[in-house]
């Protein structure tokens, strides 16, 4: 594994300062006498955590300990469902004692309705982004993943159904992934780009212009792809608005045309060449009557690890893990090598075998031993950090960002909102709405690149401080979470404990205790206190990381 | 009082807001300091404001008017303090134009609004490998960053934002603020300010647990925004957003609708150190594909006219004017022609962007249009061209590369170069 041995350097001068002065270290973790497991049986799950441990061998790495259950079990109540679990979920869990517990929450996470709504979220703002664009029908895309996510459909026939969508924006709801990305007239330029980077992983989008400057892709390439993308048409239909008597956006759709023969490109010196419609060297007929997104959506599923096989199992290690083989995860090919490309290829292969079953690969992932260790690293394994532009070598979990879409519902969950009063759906969804879009408006951020870096605005801390819906989380009205929880038994210290599990799902520890009960004895209202101790809580680092 | 004790680093500011703590400083030292700081304050001041017509501005009709052409509509143009005639209903402005420039060859080719937009505020054309950081953003990256006694933040958008940090980061990105100054979330009440204290005593055992459990960097960003965040809510710099304060004839003669007031609250920013403040031109549509005089004359013209005109005067009279650097467009012009709708559609080929202050050598029009305004004569200028004239007032070096997160080095201001008569 020869791109490892700069960082086999760096464990060499490190083992060697650490022996200098290994009296002083603290012991190190708890080495694991016997494999790991989270009680599942999948020979799949045992190869991924050989491939893992491999690498950890080859760079001497010691992986962190397994996450303590109240760290995991918020994690995968995060990645699955997109929401943190309550404070009954985690003592629940911890109680416990089956061995196979955590595969077993698995599988209930993954036919929770609240994974659909959470994969669907994911893939809305990845497929139209967050802000919708004009004449884009969220709700169309949202009914089309909502279903596609609901009957676990295999991967490969949702991204046909995408790339092939023809029709009104609503009625079928694929064509506004088409839409999203046919905002410029610009010759389907946009729509080739997003489709090679989300759906195939690679990024063909520098070569539009000129070849690509560290890798094989030639300028061709893009264009190649582009013409398969020429023979549609957006058409934006109108009506008359009856209040005003003006002309508004009525619905939008897709439809096909009859475009045929090559497309043309300028190349840097100005000379004009053609480019046909080319798949991995297999050439479409481009005469009149073939429908090549057809064509298209038969190609990329070809073969025994096809692109599109590699790319959906990139993304999600991704989304679940923090880093994915490669970075970013939809920049794969030969000048950009995976980190793991054993593992990467033999899940891509074996998820072909599964008919592109998403929730196996979900299944997959969160058995393996990477996702089951503590974000906590240590001496041991420190120079595991992919934030420094380390390779990732999955001997830790990585802290996350909460999408807005997350954090937004573990603050509904945290603070009982769902129950206490807000039974009218409609008005809680109103709500919802209107605090996503300011929350967006200060995030500002459509693309959300990297979801390891923290990159929160001063907008966005004054609304967790100051804003309604934390005004509301503290509020200690009959009927709220405050209230209830000052009416049940129990001393300070009971309470106190209950409020970091509603919110941080764990336990205090000493220190946090003691500061608490200070916080709470210094003040002449105690349930200013308690008020001050909520808040503080909800605006942690802890709270509003995925870890 | 309840003794606050303050989130780490704050504690300067936060006693400065809740107890007046300026009495507590030795009066030599706070003189010293004064001093000291005085040239050094005096250098800082540099700073841009940007006057963003959303919605395309017909310059042939404000600043580069065609009289005998079949092209050149109802308007008449008027002598000004400046070398160069403008708008009859720009009377205020033309008084001042000794101090202001026009450019009239922009040529711009994006004539769609969010490419133009796009293009304008950042000097390249969209271009889907990457996001580049709007101009404010540039500003608050190279000058911002350096002013350490700044608590606000340094890329103020006034009625709006447009455009994004991109590469640069989410700390450069515009903060938008309505032109009454209102921050939202900003402004907590006396009892929740007093409890302020022991919140954030409480977050910091909490933050600092979090932190020392070894998890990666991120825990660290998210303190430090916080504390950017603490330090806005608690700083004295935040009186700058109180545009109510200013006496009620200036703020008539700035105009009292939005767009006077947000330029008023811009003037107000610049003098606390904020280098980049982007004001909405918000005095009516300018995307005037009909009736495009009427709306001009009663609506657009006299509320930009005052404004313009106050803000100039304004920063004249307080020795401030050198130092700020005015820009006024949108993001393309419009036609020539006259369209059927007695309007102008789209038109990014040939027309004027107005900049000036920041020390150039004003009182020009540089460039020129034919006597139809269709075909440019001469030198035609890029956004880029705009961007470098910019920096060079501000005191931003022009051989700057800025490089995206994928490696890609970016030229300040897309390599456009300085206006060589404005820049003397």
């Amino acid at each position: 594994m020869r791109r490892f041995s700069k960082q086999l350097c760096v464990v060499f001068a490190f083992v060697i300062c650490a022996g200098l002065m290994a009296s002083s270290v603290n012991a190190a973790p708890e080495s694991r006498g016997k494999a790991f497991t989270t009680g599942s049986f999948d020979p799949m799950v045992d190869f991924i955590n050989k491939q893992i441990r491999q690498g950890w061998e080859d760079n001497e790495v010691e992986p962190s300990p397994v996450a303590s259950d109240e760290e995991w079990l918020r994690r995968v109540h995060l990645d699955i469902v997109g929401q943190i679990p309550s404070a009954q979920t985690v003592e629940k869990f911890v109680k416990d004692g089956d061995s196979a517990k955590r595969s077993k929450v698995i599988d209930q996470l993954l036919d929770n309705p609240a994974y659909v709504q959470n994969f669907t979220n994911v893939w809305t703002n990845l497929l139209i982004g967050r802000r919708t664009p004009r004449r884009v029908s969220r709700n169309g895309m949202q009914k089309f993943l909502r279903e596609a996510f609901a009957k676990n459909r295999p991967w490969d026939e949702v991204v046909q159904d995408l790339v092939t969508a023809e029709g009104h924006f609503e009625e079928n709801g694929a064509v506004n992934y088409l839409l999203a990305q046919m905002q410029n007239n610009d010759e389907a330029v946009q729509v080739t780009a997003a489709t090679t980077r989300l759906f195939l992983g690679i990024q063909v989008q520098c070569t539009q212009c000129h070849n690509h400057p560290f890798n094989d892709w030639k300028q061709n390439q893009f264009w190649e792809y582009n013409s398969f993308f020429r023979q549609m048409r957006r058409i934006n239909h109108r009506k008359t608005d009856p209040k005003t008597g003006r002309q508004i956006d009525d619905y939008s759709e897709v439809v096909a045309t009859g475009f045929n023969g090559p497309v043309y490109y300028e190349k840097r010196s100005g000379l004009m060449q053609v480019a046909y419609p080319i798949f991995e060297d297999v050439k479409v007929d481009a005469e009149a009557g073939v429908e090549r997104r057809k064509e298209f959506s038969k190609l990329i599923v070809q073969g025994e690890k096809p692109l599109i096989a590699s790319a959906i199992v990139n993304r999600m290690w991704g989304y679940f893990i923090g880093y994915g083989f490669t970075r970013p995860v939809d920049d794969m090919g030969p000048h950009n090598p995976a980190s793991h490309p054993e593992l990467l290829n033999k899940m891509a292969e074996e998820l072909v075998k599964k008919k592109y079953d998403l929730k196996q690969l979900a299944r997959w992932i969160c058995n393996s031993e990477a996702y089951n260790l503590t974000s906590q690293f240590g001496r041991k394994n420190e120079i595991d950090s992919p934030e420094r532009g380390e390779t990732p070598l999955f001997s830790h979990m990585y802290v996350k960002n909460m999408s807005a879409e997350q954090l937004y519902d573990s603050l509904i969950v945290a603070t009982g909102a769902h129950k206490s009063g807000q039974s009218n759906w409609e008005r809680a969804e109103t709500q919802r709405r209107q605090w996503m879009g300011q929350f967006m408006l200060a995030f500002d951020n459509d693309s959300g690149d990297d979801s390891t870096t923290f990159n929160g605005t001063i907008p966005q801390a004054l609304m967790m401080m100051n804003g309604e819906l934390t005004k509301n989380a503290i509020s200690a009205e009959k009927g709220s979470y405050l209230n209830q929880l000052l009416l049940e038994k129990g001393n300070d210290q009971a309470k106190i404990r209950k409020m970091f599990l509603s919110t941080l799902n764990r336990f205090p520890d000493r220190r946090e205790i003691i500061s608490a009960q200070k916080l709470i004895g210094a003040s002449q209202n105690k349930l200013v206190a308690y008020q001050d101790l909520y808040w503080a809580l909800l605006n942690s680092n802890e709270f509003v990381f995925n870890h | 009082m309840t003794i606050l004790n303050p989130y780490g680093m704050t504690r300067r500011h936060f006693m400065n807001h809740v107890a007046g703590a300026a009495t507590a400083i030795p009066t030599m030292h706070f003189l010293s300091h004064l001093e000291a700081n005085a040239t050094q304050v005096k250098k800082q001041q540099k700073a841009c404001i940007l006057i963003w017509m959303a919605g395309g501005p017909p310059s042939i009709d404000i600043w580069d008017l065609k009289p005998g052409s079949k092209n050149g509509g109802e308007f008449k143009p008027i002598s000004t303090k400046g070398d160069m005639q403008i708008s009859e209903h720009m009377p205020k402005t033309a008084q001042v134009m000794d101090n202001l420039s026009l450019i009239r060859s922009m040529s711009t080719r994006e004539a769609d609004h969010a490419r133009g937009t796009y293009y304008m505020h950042s000097a390249y054309v969209p271009n889907p490998t990457v996001v580049h950081p709007t101009f404010g953003s540039v500003v608050s990256y190279e000058l911002g960053s350096r002013r350490k006694e700044l608590d606000i933040p340094s890329f103020i958008s006034i009625g709006g934002s447009r455009g994004s940090a991109g590469f640069l980061g989410m700390s450069h990105s515009p903060f938008v603020v309505s032109s009454n100054g209102t921050i939202q979330n900003a402004e907590v009440n006396m009892a929740e300010q007093q409890r302020l204290g022991q919140r954030l005593d409480m977050l910091q055992v909490l933050e600092s647990g979090f932190i020392k459990s070894k998890r990666g960097e991120s825990a660290n960003s998210h303190k430090d925004i916080y504390k950017k965040a603490v330090n806005l809510m608690t700083s004295k710099q935040m009186e700058a957003f109180k545009v109510d304060q200013e006496p009620a004839a200036l703020k008539e003669a700035y105009g009292t609708g939005n767009f006077g007031q947000g330029l008023l609250l811009a003037r107000r920013l610049v003098e606390v150190g904020v280098p980049f403040i982007e004001v909405s031109a918000s005095v009516g549509s300018w995307d005037l594909h009909q009736g495009v005089f009427d709306s001009l004359k009663n609506q657009n013209l006299p509320q930009l006219d005052m404004g313009i005109s106050a803000l100039v005067a304004d920063l004249k009279q307080r020795a401030m004017l050198d130092d700020v650097t005015i820009v006024c467009m949108g993001e393309f012009g419009r036609t020539p022609r006259i369209n059927q709708n007695v309007g102008r559609d789209h038109w990014a080929a040939s027309w004027t962007a107005m900049v000036g202050g920041g020390g150039l050598k004003n009182g020009q029009a540089v460039g020129k249009t034919d006597s139809d305004g269709i075909g440019i004569e001469g030198k035609s200028y890029l956004p880029g061209d705009l961007w470098a004239t910019v920096s060079h007032s501000l005191g931003i070096p022009l051989d700057i590369v800025h490089t995206s997160k994928r490696g890609r080095p970016m030229k300040l201001a897309n390599g456009g170069t300085p206006i060589k008569e404005l820049i003397g």
